[in-house]
């Protein structure tokens, strides 16, 4: 969709002074057993937060809670781990026009907190946010993008304002993956990199055929029994001498994963990995590219395709059949 | 080729002992080992001078020697070592009643300790794969480009094509999980005690390596566990009613792989437990009707249901059905994993199996099955394994 970038930056502006949707409400009210858990995980141990008596005997009387827990008051707890399960509001709306401007990283950047007065156990929190300015593009070292600052307001069952919050994030279009390279002389880190495959005497002539574009066979020079992956020795009659024939890449899916997690730097995951029958009657591991994760399935005719991967390295890969 | 060996009824085991289960023990895997098997030694009534013998597995960070001296013990005859993980389980035992049998040692003491959670994640797989070129490191080199990097992955791999080839689902998969959690949720020495799924829950868990969900690999683990082998007749004179080892086998077939047989015509089987499983029953002279509960190494539950086919506990793709009907459960025709498992109660690398088989046989156990007699215990599947056929004594 072809949007000029006076455009999107108009589209952008009709966000600002808006109010995100309907105050957010606590789901409890300020209590004793969130300011202890908190007190704990922080280690923050001062009496006043968890001490009943010296809690009173303190200038405030009782028990409050740490002003830097204003912002726990109106979390989401678990859902926000489960972005289908949040209502659409303003700030998802505009996160979802960059998202498809391809500004679809995300990074908070700066937090500034204000605290009208100590919150006691008993108080309901609410939080009103405003969309307060967007920046004009920037860039920086993970791509560019635009700076949102969002202000909350924090109110009581009353309505009288006991803190406010400004929250700045950078909606950035992240860099292309770099090709890989040893760090260069910007000290900027090398890109990870799939593993290699460690070359030996027994294996190391099939990748140097690769690295020429070719998929070989081994074939025994006695029996003529084709075998892979390559191996010294032939099981059928012992011998070591062999030769290979070039494969014609041709192959059928006989089974196959979606590799999700652990994210491992340098694949791209989710991918799939299948084991592929060649017409050949060898079997190979593979990836399947060229084609939607959810297309591929047993029984899928596959067709190769040899493919720098990254700077350095050449994989035999295997697409769609046409 | 012969399936009968003569390990029968020669040795047993005397002791058990075990630390506490969990993401992070706090200490050292060496005092971890210490401490496992001295509370197996005390379990037994046997003392350190005792020990004249040691095995465990190659993947063990803990040499005999060390657990030996710091223990105070005294002169070994005999130690080894076991290669290929978990499939080293069982096998440790085998190698204590060969001795035992030989007169090569007379008090064998086998343990597995490990920070597997804290220090050293095996789910994370291959990722810090060494760049030598040696044949175990040319061997993931097929995989390792491809991202094909985890156990999760290449038990996944298996697991589709047994899914296409029998018509299993998730849900079948998710079955395991359920029963292993029902008893763990009884089992105050489990991790996940007091903590039952749903089926949906297994459902409703993330993918790992599709179509394996989170709730179809087992939880990882900080822990140690020891056992102690003698002969059978000196351990009818100690403390604890012996657990007898009927038999004791390893396996592994032609095709065999270190998790990645992927090249057998088949792909979907077990040969190797398959191979164990027609050794124990030879040695043992009974077949699998004469089994009342099992261990079944379940690292990842795809290969629990090829287990119970390999060992003729169901047909071939029959146990899916096996397990539906409930057979597997407390009160089933073969309970399954009563302490909860290493989907429920810790992953030891199938150590704290043979604990809980030789609870069985003693009758002590939290979640007792009525009137076990004989019980197969296995060890990890998908590379060279090892599997035991223990029974009750007296
Ligand atoms: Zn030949």
């Amino acid at each position: 969709m072809a949007t000029s970038k006076e455009e999107f930056e108009a589209r952008l502006q009709e966000f600002v002074g808006l109010e995100i949707g309907a105050p957010e409400v606590g789901a409890d009210l300020v209590n004793e057993p969130m300011i202890r858990h908190w007190c704990e995980v922080m280690e923050d141990r001062n009496p006043v937060y968890t001490d009943p008596a010296a809690a009173k005997d303190s200038v405030h009387g009782g028990i409050v809670a740490p002003p830097t827990m204003l912002q726990t008051w109106i979390l989401d707890g678990f859902d926000m781990a489960t972005p289908e399960k949040q209502p659409m509001n303003k700030q998802r709306e505009l996160h979802a026009v960059f998202n498809e401007q391809g500004y679809t990283g995300v990074v908070a950047t700066n937090c500034d907190q204000s605290y009208d007065r100590y919150l006691t156990p008993g108080e309901q929190v609410s939080g009103t946010t405003v969309i307060e300015t967007i920046s004009e593009e920037k860039a920086t070292a993970i791509g560019i993008g635009y700076f949102i600052e969002t202000r909350t307001t924090f109110r009581n069952q009353d309505g009288e304002q006991v803190g406010w919050m400004v929250f700045r994030v950078l909606k950035f279009k992240p860099s292309a993956q770099p090709a890989a390279a040893p760090a260069g002389d910007d000290g900027a880190p090398a890109a990870p990199v799939r593993l290699r495959a460690p070359r030996t005497h027994d294996n190391g002539w099939w990748w140097n055929k690769i690295d020429e574009g070719e998929l070989h066979i081994q074939k025994c020079g006695e029996c003529g029994v084709l075998r892979h992956p390559p191996r010294p020795m032939c099981g059928e009659c012992r011998s070591i001498e062999w030769t290979s024939i070039i494969s014609t890449g041709k192959g059928v899916i006989n089974s196959y994963v979606i590799m999700h997690h652990p994210p491992i730097p340098g694949y791209g995951f989710p991918i799939a990995c299948a084991l592929i029958d060649l017409e050949e009657g060898t079997r190979i591991i593979s990836n399947v590219v060229g084609c939607d994760l959810d297309e591929v399935h047993i029984g899928m005719k596959v067709s190769l395709s040899i493919e720098n991967v990254d700077d350095e390295m050449k994989l035999p890969l295997f697409k769609p059949a046409q | 080729m012969r399936y009968e060996n003569d390990l029968r009824d020669r040795a047993a085991i005397v002791g058990i002992g075990a630390t506490e289960f969990s993401k992070d023990s706090g200490r050292s895997e060496l005092q971890l080992a210490l401490e496992c098997v001295s509370a197996a030694l005390e379990d037994a009534g046997l003392e350190h001078s005792d020990v004249d013998g040691m095995v465990t597995f190659t993947m063990d960070n803990n040499p005999a020697v060390e657990v030996n001296r710091f223990l105070g013990g005294g002169h070994l005859t005999f130690f080894s070592r076991i290669h290929y993980g978990g499939g080293a389980a069982c096998a440790t035992v085998q190698q204590a009643a060969m001795a035992v049998a030989t007169g090569v040692a007379d008090t064998v003491v086998c343990y597995r300790a490990m920070n597997e959670r804290s220090l050293n994640r095996f789910g994370t797989g291959i990722q810090d794969m060494q760049p030598e070129p040696t044949t175990a490191s040319a061997h993931f080199g097929w995989y390792a480009p491809y991202g094909l990097l985890t156990p999760a992955s290449w038990v996944a791999m298996v697991a589709r094509r047994y899914m296409v080839e029998f018509g299993a689902t998730s849900e079948d998969f998710g079955r395991v999980t359920v029963a292993a959690r029902r008893f763990a949720a009884t089992n105050p020495k489990a991790y996940f005690f007091d903590k039952p799924i749903t089926l949906d829950d297994h459902q409703r868990s993330r993918f790992i390596v599709e179509p394996l969900r989170l709730l179809d690999c087992c939880m990882e683990s900080d822990g140690g566990v020891a056992v102690v082998v003698t002969s059978l007749e000196r351990a009818r004179n100690l403390r604890c009613r012996p657990v007898r080892i009927c038999a004791a086998a390893q396996g592994a077939t032609n095709e065999q792989q270190m998790m990645t047989g992927f090249y057998a015509d088949d792909i979907t089987g077990l040969p190797e437990m398959g191979l164990v499983a027609k050794q124990l029953y030879a040695t043992a002279g009974i077949g699998p009707e004469d089994v009342q509960a099992a261990i079944i190494y379940d690292h990842f539950t795809p290969f629990v249901l090829a287990q119970l086919e390999e060992f003729g506990f169901c047909g071939r793709g029959e146990a899916k059905d096996f397990v539906k009907d409930g057979h597997i459960d407390s009160g089933g025709s073969l309970p399954i994993n009563p302490h909860g498992g290493q989907l429920g109660e810790a992953y030891i690398h199938g150590m704290n199996g043979i604990a809980e088989a030789v609870r069985q046989l003693r009758g002590k156990a939290v979640n007792q099955v009525d009137g076990a007699e004989h019980m197969v215990v296995t060890a990890g599947t998908g590379v060279p394994t090892s599997a035991l056929l223990l029974g009750a004594d007296g």
